[in-house]
């Protein structure tokens, strides 16, 4: 039996497609963005073509463990995700905000021209579509947007890519973000590697999307190629490493604010902030002001920051969350719990990344279960 | 023209290897801004014109390991209305506390033809041990850039933007792929940032430079460290480097003595 017809338009390409693909990119003005392969880990870095995609390597992911491993075919994206998040370019780590420049006439600020740059992301997974869905929500909903995103954001163009292989600390599923990118894309392709052919499956999710496959040497994707998709995506999703009990779960950790578990965690919790700094949602920040020793020029400059730290939460006096219980709490309920009730979905996205780049391998997972298996009594819904 | 109402800076060396007043001159792009804003007055590195106090501000570099270094850091206190300590000789004991944990006299023995010319303390301590600190810039050797801040922090009287996270936020910033979670010790999330995570972007293990953290869990890092496989000892030795006086980090070392191998 045929599958349904999609709602969407396909087609098929194969390597030469994707090479096309990455030069018409580069051609319409794009900075093109992909996964590469960099010190031992596959991060996202500029692409000139196909071969900086890490051909034929993948990954071992487990609490506080990453390998890059080499598989046994060439897959362009036969790994989850790695280290770096699509933030790094939509949020960048450190921006200036305003320089001041003090002379006879008084004071006068300028904000940096905005950068002209336009990305092009390629590889984007079903998870990290959902994490920018909810950094737009944080930084262009609401009365303050923050301009800079929005540009960048407005310009970017996206490729997605269905995930062929889930990693160890994977957990889309449960989150309900992936493996298959749903919406959010340019154009989203699924790898069908087989023994007698290496092709994509192109999904056209915009007008900008159905432009650019034009451009590319494309031919009509059949059932056979639809159902080869499915089996990719079906296969991933049901290899996840790790899985999270959302029922209810609101309501357990915001009920639950003085369970042993979170001494324990704290027991093993470095307070070093890496796991805020690899989630694609965390979007704090802090800024630094700094003026030069004549005192004529000043500039403000946002810095990635951290919950984790005690300057995040120091009020007059001194910080609020001075234990590691208290900060490690504070980010786990609300990345999973007052996320929701601040912006209408969880925070978490699935991705594991904060479980395999802690240095002393906490698992949000395993923290959410405990706490599920040995909490005292459930508020009633 | 400015001239009468720079303050005045005094620059000052105890026990240290002179890294971080160097840091100072290595200002070079800065350092006619440097001498514009501030009249500096006493620099014994820098310049033979030495000016009496009173100073305005004082940068002192150096730990307190003699009698006399003892007495003079209170003088230099008493004509002092801000005092910087620089580096992790002044701020804990430097790389010559390793003294703190065994007997001195012994070295002395070991080191000197006569050891009856060495009058030397039993201990090498921070200059805050001795006398009132307003802010210590730590790191061995500090970072010109966090001298500059601290400087010009000063001079609009502000407080320096020095964060006292750990490495791990100024490395994730740069972009730097975790050596830690790859499988090589690092002691980045148990240090003060400062350095721009220089070692892991060379993907070396972070050695502790700029001494603790603001919250250092050190006990949870070295848990770690050894389900990495590394010694007792050697996590000793990590813990005992140029910051091995800093509480946290002295701390850490002791709790690995008794299983030395």
């Amino acid at each position: 039996m045929e599958p349904e017809p999609r709602a969407r338009t396909t087609a098929l390409i194969d390597r030469r497609g994707l090479q096309a693909l990455i030069e018409a990119l580069a051609d319409e003005g794009y900075r093109v963005v992909g996964p590469t392969r960099r010190d031992d880990a596959i991060v996202y870095d500029d692409l000139a073509d196909l071969d900086d995609l890490p051909a034929g390597w993948t990954e071992h992911q487990e609490a506080g463990r990453y390998r890059l491993v080499a598989r046994d075919d060439q897959a362009l994206f036969g790994y989850a995700v790695g280290p770096h998040a699509w933030k790094r370019f939509l949020h960048p780590p450190v921006e200036t905000l305003w320089t001041a420049q003090r002379d006879e006439h008084g004071l006068t600020f300028r904000s940096p021209e905005p950068a002209e740059e336009r990305f092009a992301f390629l590889g984007v997974r079903a998870c990290e579509l959902q994490a920018i869905a909810i950094q737009d929500r944080v930084f262009l909903e609401g009365p303050h947007v923050d301009a800079g995103y929005g540009a960048r954001r407005r310009e970017a163009f996206i490729v997605a890519v269905n995930c062929g292989e889930a990693g160890g600390t994977c957990f889309c599923v449960s989150m309900q973000t992936g493996p298959r990118a749903e919406s959010g894309f340019d154009l989203a392709l699924t790898e069908l590697l087989e023994a007698d052919r290496h092709d994509f499956l192109v999904e056209v999710g915009s007008p900008a999307g159905a432009a650019l496959l034009e451009r590319l040497p494309h031919r009509k994707a059949g059932g056979a190629d639809h159902r080869a998709a499915d089996a990719v995506v079906a296969r991933t999703a049901s290899r996840m490493g790790r899985e999270l009990e959302t029922q209810g779960l609101k309501a357990l950790l915001q009920d639950n604010p003085e369970h042993p578990r979170w001494d324990d965690v704290a027991e093993r919790c470095l307070t070093c902030g890496n796991c805020t700094m690899v989630c694609p949602t965390c979007f704090c920040t802090t800024v630094e002001d700094h003026s030069d020793l004549a005192g004529t020029r000043a500039e403000r400059v946002r810095l990635w920051d951290s919950c984790f730290t005690l300057d995040f939460s120091y009020l007059h006096g001194g910080s609020v969350r001075q234990s590691p219980r208290s900060r490690y709490r504070q980010w786990m309920t609300h990345k999973l719990a007052s996320w929701i009730d601040q912006f209408g979905t969880s925070g978490c996205v699935g991705c594991g990344r904060c479980i395999t780049w802690c240095p002393t391998g906490i698992d949000i997972t395993e923290e959410a279960a405990v706490i599920r298996a040995t909490a005292p009594q459930r508020r009633d819904p | 023209m400015a001239e009468p109402t720079r303050p005045r800076l005094a620059v000052w060396k105890f026990a240290s290897c002179d890294g971080c007043q160097l840091s100072l001159l290595d200002c070079e792009d800065e350092l006619l801004a440097v001498d514009e804003a501030l009249d500096i007055a006493y620099f014994p590195e820098a310049s033979s014109a030495m000016v009496e106090g009173p100073y305005t501000l004082s940068l002192v570099e150096g730990s307190i390991t003699t009698a006399h270094d003892v007495a003079r850091i209170r003088e230099v206190r008493a004509q002092s209305r801000h005092l910087v300590t620089i580096g992790a000789c002044a701020t804990a004991g430097g790389i010559q506390a390793l003294r703190n944990f065994a007997d001195v006299d012994d070295f002395v023995a070991a080191v000197y033809a006569s050891p009856d010319y060495i009058a030397t303390l039993a201990t090498s301590t921070p200059i805050s041990a001795h006398v009132a600190v307003d802010f210590e810039l730590q790191g061995c050797p500090i970072n010109k850039v966090q001298l500059l801040e601290v400087l010009s922090a000063f001079l609009a009287g502000r407080r320096p933007a020095i964060a006292a996270h750990s490495v791990c936020i100024e490395c994730k910033r740069r972009g730097n792929v975790c050596v830690m979670v790859q499988g090589t010790p690092c002691l980045g999330p148990v240090t003060h940032a400062g350095c721009g995570a220089l070692c892991p972007a060379y993907r070396r293990g972070c050695y502790g430079c700029y001494g603790p953290m603001e919250t250092p869990r050190t006990a949870a890092l070295a848990r770690e460290w050894q389900a990495l496989g590394v010694a007792p000892r050697e996590i000793r030795h990590a813990f005992r480097s140029f910051n091995a006086g800093a509480e946290a980090f002295r701390e850490e070392s002791e709790a690995h003595d008794d299983q030395a191998t």
